[in-house]
């Protein structure tokens, strides 16, 4: 079932949890609502389902418009953070709750009722502990009960707070893989609330990232992470090292460095922060480019090295990724002289100058058209 | 145990050993001052406590066991004993329902003037009970009110039973309230919005979901009430006037068998309500036991 929402608002006693919020969710997709704490996130899910409803602005479902429909209409599947399982029933009651609350004309018959709560239970792993109680079982595995309650009711839209945020890494990590493979299976349409700017990464079809109640940006693992739209967005998805520069139509001059960057893209001339990412810095041989700094740290962290630096003109520190199979990865060393360059990088304007709007992210390869940024 | 607390006790290293234990004894005091306080404390039990409930067995048996149960099967005694089951039976399933409609509506959802009824429930506990009674008196009596229109419709609800009822739901009001609020509080509106989510609609979320949820709360709420519904003095001493076979409940009678100096006839009515007491404190004590899980929330107040 697709999704629509227009303009909605939101607040509690004066605090803006939704700031004119505009969202267009497709059939089948699974999305992630990504943002810190106090970043609506929840709310827009809650509105969603029909636990809270907007101050003003339209949701719809399918072209359904869900204005002053509760949630027991919506006939939306909705997993809370810790489960909120019923701790009275076994695992197949609690499965079976949701039909069996229905109607007597649409109730399925006692035993109907039995065999789908077992087949729920069969397609969440869970076949052999129909008879439990929940405080009998672990945090993954009432996970997994709640998603099969929810599912009984053969929601258009399963909503999920949180779903892996009181959990372990481990079962966290297969937890993610599993709704994946669950949602290839379903198709539902499936919306889920996270802080966690990597599980959104990888689990979602498309990621919605909020912060303080309004969208910054939407679009897939690859428009957010290679062309965040907003300086937030790109703070969010990993600690960027922030140059001070000028941008002049194509050409982009980050202070410091005598050799101007052409882009592939146009920019009203004016101050701007050059954002890069750790792993997106490179090091230069040649002496007429780029910044000098001198190497403070050296990390190994795997498969990646970890670069803290100083630059020589401000006094900044910075942070350098490489590839630990780079063929100089083993000369670097504490207080070594380097040149560092940004490979990609997206400038916006100085922090404090006024944005205009249409300046988004600008990566150094990128096509003058930046596709995130027409649905932010 | 001692010997791993003492190696970090023993730093610095030089202090001797036995000091160390007096110096560790900040909750162990000397024998003689346990003993001590343990004897008082043991004899205060005793003295207040059991001494004044063995007290009531032995002078309702006094004078044998056939003037005990002749003393329960007098007429009066007999009407006393019905009145008061009466009232019970009345006032608390009345404050079962108040009682979790109020939890229901405070813990549930949020209203103005939401801390004003939450004070306004605890009122019957923190006015004396002779007001409460005297406040029927004002309102409903031949002097109040509706004093006038109640006896020109040929309504008795002062000196009858109605006010008896009256008067007790009033005091036993705060029982069941005080008991689920806090619990239901505690257990947030989660389980209600899943079974809602799920297609639940609001009594079936109730009942289904809530009610479990609370049942031992509630039944711990119950229990405390009707033992308060059938030992209330104060309050139904005010609006009964005291009309043997009547308006006399079991307190009451007590009273008017102890002031004729009817000692063994007072004594065997209230060892009943003594041994409503003990019941009650039983099954008070299974519950806990059982259900201290359940439970523990709502006992933090």
């Amino acid at each position: 079932m697709d999704i629509q929402v227009r303009s909605a608002h939101k607040s509690f006693s004066g605090f803006p949890a939704l700031v004119d919020v505009n969202l267009d969710i497709k059939s089948g997709e699974l999305v992630a609502l990504l943002g810190p704490s106090g970043s609506g996130k929840t709310t827009l899910l809650r509105v969603l389902a029909g636990l809270e409803f907007p101050d003003y602005g339209a949701i719809q479902f399918g072209g359904e418009n869900m204005h002053g429909k509760p949630v027991r209409e919506r006939r939306v599947g909705f997993v809370f953070q810790h489960y909120a399982l019923f701790k009275h029933m076994t695992v197949l009651d609690n499965v079976a709750f949701g039909l069996t609350v229905r109607p007597r004309k649409e109730r399925p018959g006692k035993d109907e009722i039995r065999r789908r709560a077992g087949e729920l239970l069969e397609l969440v792993q869970l076949g052999g502990l129909a008879g439990r109680y929940p405080h009998q079982l672990s945090g993954g595995q009432k996970q997994r009960v709640a998603l099969a309650r929810a599912l009984a009711i053969e929601p258009r839209v399963l909503l999920l707070d949180e779903p892996f945020g009181a959990l372990d890494a481990k079962v966290r990590k297969d937890l993610r893989r599993w709704l994946r493979e669950l949602h290839l299976k379903t198709g539902t349409t499936m919306v889920f609330v996270t802080h966690d700017q990597e599980e959104a990464l990888e689990l979602a079809d498309r990621v919605v990232i909020l912060n303080h109640g309004r969208i910054e940006q939407v679009g897939t693992t690859d428009e957010v992470y290679d062309h965040p739209a907003t300086p937030f967005v790109f703070d969010f998805l990993g600690t960027p090292n922030v140059f001070a520069g000028r941008v002049d139509g194509r050409i982009v001059t980050i202070d410091g460095d005598g050799q101007p960057i052409e882009t592939h893209s146009i920019h009203p001339a004016g101050p701007v922060d050059i954002y890069v990412r750790p792993a997106e810095m490179q090091i230069v041989v040649s002496e007429k480019i780029g910044l000098a700094a001198v190497i403070t740290d050296v990390q190994r962290s795997g498969p990646v090295i970890r670069l803290s630096a100083r630059l020589d003109a401000s006094g900044e520190s910075l942070e350098i990724e490489l590839p630990h199979a780079s063929p100089e990865a083993g000369g670097y060393a504490p207080k070594r002289r380097i040149r560092v360059r940004p490979r990609h990088f997206s400038v916006f304007p100085r922090t404090g100058a006024p944005r205009p709007p249409a300046l988004a992210d600008v990566p150094e390869h990128a096509s003058a058209e930046v596709r995130g940024r027409s649905r932010a | 145990m001692t010997d791993r607390i003492d190696h970090s006790l023993l730093d610095p290293p030089k202090l001797p050993f036995e000091p160390l234990i007096e110096r560790n004894a900040v909750i162990t005091e000397q024998p003689w001052v346990r003993w001590l306080l343990t004897a008082s404390a043991l004899l205060f039990l005793a003295g207040f406590l059991f001494l004044p409930l063995i007290a009531v067995f032995t002078e309702a048996l006094r004078h044998g066991f056939g003037t005990y149960v002749e003393a329960l099967q007098d007429a009066d005694a007999l009407a006393a004993i019905r009145l008061t089951l009466l009232t019970a039976a009345i006032a608390v399933p009345l404050n079962l329902v108040f009682g979790v409609a109020a939890a229901w509506s405070i813990a549930k959802f949020e209203f103005r003037g939401k801390a004003f009824l939450i004070t306004l429930i605890d009122l019957p506990l923190s006015v004396s009970p002779v007001v409460s009674g005297l406040i029927y008196v004002l309102i409903f009596g031949a002097q109040g009110w509706l004093g006038p229109w109640l006896a020109a419709n040929d309504l008795q609800v002062i000196f009858a039973v109605p006010g008896i009822v009256l008067a007790t739901v009033f005091v036993t009001f705060p029982f069941v309230a005080r008991e689920l609020i806090p619990l239901m509080q505690s257990q947030g509106t989660e389980h209600e919005e899943a079974a809602l989510s799920l297609g639940a609609t609001g009594f079936q979320a109730f009942w289904r979901v809530t009610l479990p949820n609370i049942k031992w709360g509630l039944l711990y709420g119950v229990l405390l009430c009707n033992a308060r519904a059938m030992g209330e003095f104060g309050a139904v001493s005010v609006v009964s006037g005291h009309i043997r076979g009547q308006t006399n409940t079991l307190p009451l009678h007590v009273e008017i068998l102890y002031n004729e100096y009817n000692f063994a006839a007072a004594f065997a009515v209230a060892s009943l309500l003594a041994a409503l007491a003990l019941v009650t404190l039983a099954v008070k004590t299974f519950l806990e036991h059982r259900y201290g899980d359940a439970l523990a929330a709502s006992h933090r107040h």
